[in-house]
């Protein structure tokens, strides 16, 4: 009795709803198409010859096909150096953010765990407090950590937001049982976060990881304030000095007429080099994308 | 009394001797965050002084609050904090954009549709803003780019105009490339919040004959309250710090009268070619301060408003 009534109910709005959704898909259609028209034009401009890039006649397919672009990027040394280089700051950024993270969230998770308190406001007051810009580097330069490597792969190793995350996760998502279960077995503190809250904890570290290698990916200010040698800029300095062309270590820029001249000649070169500089990132989501839901869900409404 | 002092002192030193695991694995933040955070707090104070690298901090003359005043009174000033604020209000007018797309999304049928969509746009997110600048300033050429091209496409003679340096363009610039990068991933928490309101909502609304569009207004908003408060809040205590890499990627000397905000000055005076590390240090205060007396405000406000539900602490 209660389906058919519903049904009755329902088709008489069917009308307005049917109408309704296209009304939805088509605005969710035109959305689409701006967000996607850019990078489809990028990509197909990457894939064309410089003429037709540079003449303007790319619209929506690859005119003249041709890897120019491509090789030209590949032929830049400078290109290579920065990929080596981005690769070391993501890879050793990400694993310390991971270990800092993880010694920061484990504990704090432990219900009763005596000195929580304390770390807490400690954690919290680093949070809205710092040396600031200014302050922060004088300091790094006293330690002798201006332009090295080393200080691209340990700035920012402690994320607040990261172990609040993490903590959350480990308090919400590891129940309390098998922690009392653990220690009747005799189980260490490191022992228990090791053999149960980690396995357990795939979602939250595939976050986190995401989080941190894209944002060492696309570090821009870091890199650009404390590093001076050329060989030790990652990728993306080396990708701001060809496609936008600014002096960062003066207060001059060049103007965007002498951008232009450069850019008649390599303009399917910047578009194959946004692609190389961009494409590692977009293929990476997929993987991570499982886990991402139910971590980002866990963030925000708790976080 | 005295006994149960006794008796906790006593209990807190049991647990804290058999939790040695856990101090020793704190201990690696905490060590990290005195080094590189605690410890630049202290040199802060070179804002209240006449910082020389050559005397250090100790021995540079101090002077007061000297650095504020001549910021606040230099002739930038007003227009360096009226281009920040402006830049950051107008950021905050797009704050509904993301939720109304994640409406929309939500309420539509067809499951692989909206997959492919959500994929799509979230994809941006993942460009850094150096290439963002650089993919709008090839896009936007009136030679060789969309823009150009589409100018030609309909019929035009010669070239339209180079806006991309424009003081006028560079405000819409900012907002608009800033919302096309993060329209899918802003919208990913409101999606996430909405796929989890209970079906039994949008059953019984059904049953009560409410349309499609009448169920997003009365059931999905009001169970993403929380989620946009939350957000909204992150978002306004974010006004006065309104990012660097952006304005300064567009700047150019056309601009400047617009693109030069809080940040970038900061930037260009504490450490580019005039480096006064002292004066730098000061207005970088100044904004800390403001961002945290903005925090406590709205945080304050929402809190009394949803009566505590809502609050960042």
């Amino acid at each position: 009795m209660k389906k058919t009534v519903n049904k009755k109910k329902i088709s008489k709005q069917g009308m307005s709803d049917a109408t309704f959704n296209t009304f939805l898909v088509v605005l969710v259609t035109i959305i689409l198409l701006i967000e996607l028209y850019p990078m489809i034009f990028v990509v197909s401009s990457s894939f064309s010859s410089g003429n037709a890039v540079s003449s303007g006649r790319v619209l929506l397919w690859p005119v003249e096909f041709s890897v120019k672009g491509y090789e030209m990027v590949f032929k830049n040394q400078m290109i290579w150096g920065g990929y080596a280089n981005t690769f070391v700051y993501v890879v050793g950024g990400t694993i310390t953010n991971l270990f800092f993270t993880v010694c920061g969230a484990y504990p704090l998770s432990r219900r009763g765990y005596c000195i929580k308190g304390f770390i807490v406001k400690f954690l919290t007051i680093s949070m809205f407090f710092g040396g600031g810009l200014i302050a922060t580097y004088i300091w790094v330069n006293d330690l002798g950590l201006v332009n090295t490597r080393t200080w691209m792969i340990i700035s920012g190793a402690v994320s607040i937001s990261h172990i609040i995350l993490m903590r959350t996760f480990f308090q919400t998502g590891v129940p309390e049982e098998l922690l009392e279960s653990a220690k009747m077995d005799g189980i260490s503190d490191i022992g228990y976060l090791f053999k149960i809250v980690l396995p357990l904890s795939k979602a939250v570290i595939s976050v986190i990881t995401l989080y941190c290698i894209v944002g060492k990916w696309n570090e821009f200010f870091g890199p650009m304030l404390y590093l001076r040698d050329r060989e030790k800029y990652p990728l993306i300095l080396i990708t701001n000095e060809i496609l936008v062309g600014a002096k960062f270590n003066t207060a001059e820029f060049t103007d965007q007429n002498l951008i232009e001249q450069m850019a008649a000649i390599v303009d399917t070169m910047k578009y194959a080099l946004i692609m190389v500089s961009t494409v590692p990132m977009l293929i990476l989501y997929p993987f991570v994308q499982k886990f991402f839901e139910k971590g980002v869900m866990v963030g925000s409404i708790k976080g | 009394m005295k006994e149960n002092r006794k008796t906790r002192f006593k209990r807190f030193t049991k647990a804290f001797k058999r939790e040695w695991q856990l101090h020793l694995m704190v201990l690696f933040p905490v060590v990290y965050l005195i080094i590189f955070d605690y410890i630049p707090m202290y040199g802060m104070q070179i804002a209240f002084r006449d910082f020389r690298p050559k005397t250090k901090i100790w021995g540079s003359k101090w002077v007061g609050l000297k650095w504020f005043k001549d910021f606040t009174s230099s002739p930038d000033f007003g227009l360096i904090f009226m281009n920040t604020i402006i830049l950051s209000l107008y950021s905050l007018a797009t704050f509904p954009i993301p939720i109304i797309f994640a409406l929309l999304l939500n309420a539509m049928k067809g499951e692989r549709y909206k997959k492919v969509v959500q994929t799509i746009s979230y994809m941006p997110h993942f460009i850094s803003t150096t290439v963002m600048v650089g993919m709008f300033l090839m896009l936007a050429s009136p030679i060789s780019g969309i823009y150009g091209n589409i100018f030609r496409m309909f019929g035009g003679v010669g070239y339209p105009l180079d806006f991309r340096a424009t003081a006028a363009a560079f405000r819409h610039i900012y907002i608009w490339t800033g919302e096309w990068q993060g329209l899918g991933w802003s919208a990913i928490i409101y999606l996430a919040s909405l796929s989890s309101v209970s079906s039994e909502l949008h059953e019984a609304a059904q049953i009560d004959g409410a349309s499609r569009f009448k169920r997003i207004w009365y059931v999905d908003i009001p169970s993403i309250m929380p989620t946009i408060a939350m957000k909204l809040v992150l978002a306004c205590t974010g006004i006065i710090g309104v990012g660097f890499e952006k304005a300064f990627l567009l700047q150019s000397s056309l601009n400047l009268s617009v693109s030069e905000v809080i940040s970038t000055y900061i930037y260009k005076k504490g450490m580019a070619s005039f480096r006064n590390y002292s004066y730098g240090a000061a207005v970088g205060m100044f904004q800390t301060v403001i961002n945290m007396f903005l925090m406590i405000l709205v945080n304050t406000a929402v809190s009394k408003a949803t009566d505590g539900e809502i609050s960042m602490y």
